[in-house]
């Protein structure tokens, strides 16, 4: 554990995880997806279309290697080489800079796939809260996309917000959704949505000595308001879904449920085996899930031909 | 599929969206477009999709706010360059949810 008081807040826990249920070496075809985000990466390997093995880790300074790091760190208790891998696909903020990918799709269509494979085929809008941006999509029964949203705005009300928010009122950062309800009452919304506003704005809150959790939940609300606007527009139907990091922040998600009169879909695999045989879940994975399933299927339609060089 | 590309200013809420599944990738509106944000090209979205579409170019995703205000209902030509050459009528200009011109 860091010294307190160089200890850095925002930096979330990295994980990876291999199925213990596959033998890659039996598998027809491997593919892999990696989303580069402007917070995290996450390389998810699929093998025949089954859930392989994950890597999630926070991006460095540059994309390429981010995208070797998460994908060593997915391969790390597996065995298997990247030569292994039949075809690669990059999506995510930093796509065009995977240096395995053979191709690179946008972080739209392979949130909208791999929510579908995640939560089901009755999800109809995915709303993807990203490190920097976020995105509102509606999407038919196969994942297509219907109709898509984006926001003009940079760090305003995303995930990197909130990172450095912890940074800021020194708490974890996945601490402060459970936090942000020990309040006695519901606080007035943290006005600015711009980071670096709301920064000052929170610092003048903490100095007129507005308890830390208050200021957690003003923080929070302010940023479910800011995600109702997009998805106002863009008209919610259920079932509704939230992927990325701060689908994890329940401070945010159960505030814009109550906002917007709609439950979120539980974070629990559509798929029952996966369930059942307590496979970890992860709402930042449904980029990379997406990708790989892309991949899969073009090797399948034989639009791509496999890179397997072992 | 209907591709919003949104800004927020001070005078609200705007959206140029294009509906994909009208778009003929013709290539006209990228022709008139005034600050040339617009691209025809494989769809990015449906990777499965053969022909070309138009789009708003990757590096000027964010920068629409600025690029697109000129035309904004209200304050350019209307309807708006775009707007007006497509001849599928896949574009169309909102502010918030009401659609101001445009052909949805």
């Amino acid at each position: 554990m860091a010294d307190v008081k160089t200890q850095e807040f925002w930096r979330w826990p990295e994980t990876n995880w291999v199925s213990p249920d596959i033998d890659w070496k039996k598998g027809k075809l491997i593919t892999a997806g990696v989303d580069v985000g402007s917070v995290s990466t996450q390389a998810v390997i699929m093998v025949d279309g089954e859930l392989y093995a994950y890597g999630n880790t926070r991006t460095g300074s540059d994309s390429p290697n981010s995208a070797i790091k998460g994908m060593g760190f997915a391969l790390e208790k597996s065995g298997m080489k990247i030569e292994n891998i039949d075809y690669c696909i990059g999506t995510g903020y930093g796509r065009v800079n995977v240096p395995m990918a053979q191709q690179s799709i946008t972080e739209i269509s392979c949130h909208a796939r791999g929510a579908n494979f995640m939560y089901g085929p009755e999800v109809r809008t995915v709303m993807d809260m990203g490190g920097q941006d976020c995105k509102a999509i509606n999407v038919d029964d196969r994942g297509k996309v219907l109709n898509f949203m984006m926001n003009d705005k940079c760090a305003a009300g995303t995930g990197r917000g909130m990172e450095v928010f912890a940074d800021l009122i020194r708490v974890p950062v996945w601490e402060i959704g459970p936090r942000s309800f020990q309040i006695q009452k519901e606080p007035p919304m943290i006005s600015s949505t711009c980071v670096v506003f709301a920064k000052s704005e929170v610092v003048g809150l903490l100095e007129s000595g507005m308890p830390e959790n208050d200021i957690m939940a003003a923080y929070c609300s302010a940023m479910a308001h800011r995600i109702m606007e997009l998805l106002n527009r863009l008209g919610v139907k259920e079932k509704f879904v939230i992927t990325g990091g701060i689908a994890k922040n329940e401070g945010v998600v159960k505030r814009l449920e109550k906002e917007l009169g709609i439950k979120t879909a539980d974070r629990v695999w559509y798929k029952k085996e996966y369930v059942d045989r307590g496979y970890p879940f992860d709402t930042q994975l449904a980029g990379g899930i997406g990708a790989a399933l892309f991949g899969q299927a073009l090797l399948k339609m034989g639009k791509a031909k496999s890179a397997r060089k072992a | 599929m209907i591709a919003n590309y949104g800004f927020k200013d001070g005078s609200g809420d705007w959206y140029v969206a294009i509906d994909t599944d009208k778009c003929n990738g013709c290539g006209k509106c990228q022709e008139v477009c005034p600050v040339k944000i617009l691209e025809v090209g494989p769809d990015e979205i449906d990777i499965f999709r053969e022909e070309p579409v138009a789009f708003v170019k990757h590096e000027e995703r964010k920068k629409v706010r600025y690029s697109c205000a000129p035309c904004k209902p209200g304050y350019g030509e209307e309807p708006a360059p775009c707007a007006k050459v497509c001849e599928p009528k896949a574009f169309s200009f909102s502010d918030g949810w009401v659609c101001l011109y445009g052909h949805k």
